[in-house]
């Protein structure tokens, strides 16, 4: 009884939270909506890395090829078709070229996996510069931009339907069973799990909210080349945030993301000359000193306060 | 029809034939033995079973079922239960989840969740293990931790089941509990394979028994006609 007020305590916080993000654009600055698209861009990059790569410990370096598929399909398609279309199309697009990625690589294990999910993001940025100096002629494009509003509206929404999937996956059978991939490979696949299929499946839901996220993120820069889509750093940086928020529980990433996005955006702000090397400090002491990241630390610390409460 | 025959199977690594031209067939209902030496290839027999290596040349039939070359998780859902040599539990699951995700996975039909709940439940009942259910799997001890393994072997409802040395490494008393729990597995119709090295829980529990060598099969028979056998007796004792 207990448990179920409570949890009904936690929803209805988390639809008022969300209310007040939907109401936003009509009380705050342009500012404040760029600022926290861009944070909800980072939270749905790690979120939906967290999927795959939380539960069952490949460490993939593909967010930046997926999110760069998103870009270029945005600028492809960007003047002829409408939004949704090509927000569905680059989603797909991420989609298969997972499928197919992991169909070739997840045979892969450990640091093998996440050699070459990286060397994924160099290869695509490279085919398609080749492609446009060769072919097209062009080294940038130009993508029809968007009003910041519907940058916002369309970000969160990407975010709440990956929060609500990952939150049913994370508790579904499946959700167990990536887990358990995670624990012990070889036990999981002679307990009865389709390991190759699971692992596959899950890459790719992974892929297809960073495409989608790439698609509208392209309309709100407007210039894009290959070196500004397929950037490594959209690779590494989902997976700190997420090491450094906790990948065990689904608020970690998120709070990572928030706090990682938001920082950097005051360090550049505040510090621009020594805004690289505070950001590679406070990256390290992080990795070092929480090794179960913020959300491992917080149950540590409520851990400890509850048996005070105890022995008193 | 024997639920579990196999013909020809040989592996192997490099140059070196880790299982050789073995050939053998196991009857419904049976408690089976596989003994020999170390390193003569009883681990790898049982991988080649359980399909986590692909005999060749050689041919695995299950239920009348070809099952070379087919997957772990195909031939688990066939009714094909493992436990592994060295304990391979889902550590920081808990024990409940451990058996949970055999329950959910181990048999070809959707299994639901209250249903998976319910199997899951008693199997650890039939272990010793209900009170333990909440607890993350690494806390266990060890003699817990191989009826943990058992126990979601057991959750997809197999009619086989392989126990890779179950008894290793356990106590006296341990061990005689663990005599206990083949027995009553066999009382529910589970045909068992077991490798094991102490000598009596073989000598009590298996209907007939085969000796592995270098990788050969040098002796198959019923516990007295294996025991007398001059050719095991060499292997174990020395010339």
């Amino acid at each position: 009884m207990i448990l179920k007020s409570k949890r009904l305590f936690y929803l209805l916080c988390l639809l008022l939270f969300l209310l007040i993000m939907l109401l936003s654009p009509l009380y705050t600055s342009d500012y404040f909506l760029i600022l926290v698209s861009n944070i909800l861009m980072y939270i749905v990059l790690t979120v939906s890395w967290t999927i795959f790569s939380g539960p069952t410990g490949y460490i993939s370096l593909a967010p930046a090829a997926f999110f760069g598929i998103g870009i270029y399909t945005s600028a492809i398609m960007g003047s002829q078709f409408s939004l949704p279309v090509i927000l569905a199309t680059g989603a797909a697009a991420a989609f298969c070229c997972a499928l197919l990625v992991g169909m070739v690589t997840l045979r892969l294990q450990g640091i093998y996996f996440t050699i070459f999910t990286f060397g994924l993001v160099e290869l695509l940025g490279e085919v398609v510069q080749w492609w446009e100096v060769n072919v097209t002629g062009t080294t940038g494009r130009i993508v029809p931009g968007t009003e910041y509003t519907t940058v916002y509206y369309t970000m969160l929404g990407i975010a709440v339907v990956l929060m609500l999937t990952a939150y049913i996956i994370k508790h579904s059978r499946y959700g167990l069973a990536l887990q358990s991939i995670g624990e012990y490979e070889e036990a999981a696949g002679h307990t009865g799990v389709n390991v190759t299929a699971l692992k596959i499946v899950s890459f790719a839901v992974s892929a297809l909210f960073m495409g989608a996220c790439g698609v509208i993120m392209a309309t709100r820069w407007t210039y894009i080349d290959p070196s500004i889509a397929f950037n490594p750093l959209f690779s590494f940086l989902p997976v700190l945030m997420a090491i450094f928020g906790g990948v065990a529980h689904l608020f970690g990433p998120v709070i990572g993301a928030v706090i990682f996005s938001y920082l950097e955006e005051f360090l550049t702000t505040q510090f621009p000359y020594y805004y690289m090397l505070i950001f590679g400090v406070i990256l390290v002491i992080a990795i070092v000193y929480l090794p179960t990241g913020l959300t491992g630390l917080i149950r540590k610390l409520g851990g400890r306060l509850r048996r005070r409460h105890a022995n008193t | 029809m024997p639920i579990l025959e196999a013909s020809g199977v040989t592996k192997y690594f490099g140059g070196l034939a880790a299982v050789s031209n073995v050939d053998l067939s196991v009857e419904r209902g049976e408690v089976y033995g596989l003994i020999g030496p170390n390193g003569a290839g009883k681990t790898t027999l049982f991988n080649l079973i359980a399909a986590s290596l692909v005999p060749k040349p050689g041919i695995i039939k299950f239920n009348g079922i070809n099952i070379t070359g087919k997957k772990p998780y195909q031939v688990c859902r066939l009714g094909l239960g493992m436990t592994f040599q060295t304990v391979k539990i889902f550590a920081n699951m808990s024990v409940l989840e451990n058996v949970l995700l055999g329950s959910f996975f181990g048999s070809p039909k959707y299994v639901p969740l209250s249903e998976a709940r319910k199997r899951s439940e008693e199997l650890l009942e039939f272990v010793g293990l209900s009170e333990a259910a909440p607890t993350p799997a690494k806390d266990l001890t060890l003699s817990s931790q191989k009826r943990l393994e058992v126990a979601r072997a057991m959750a997809g409802n197999p009619e086989l089941l392989l126990l890779d040395e179950v008894m290793a490494g356990l106590t006296q008393t341990e061990v005689s509990e663990a005599m206990r729990l083949v027995n009553r597995i066999r009382e529910q119709g589970i045909t068992i394979v077991m490798i094991e090295h102490v000598m009596k829980a073989i000598m009590n529990l298996c209907d007939r028994i085969l000796v592995l060598h270098h990788g050969e099969k040098i002796a198959e028979g019923t516990p007295e006609q294996v025991a007398k056998n001059e050719q095991v007796i060499a292997v174990y004792l020395g010339e």
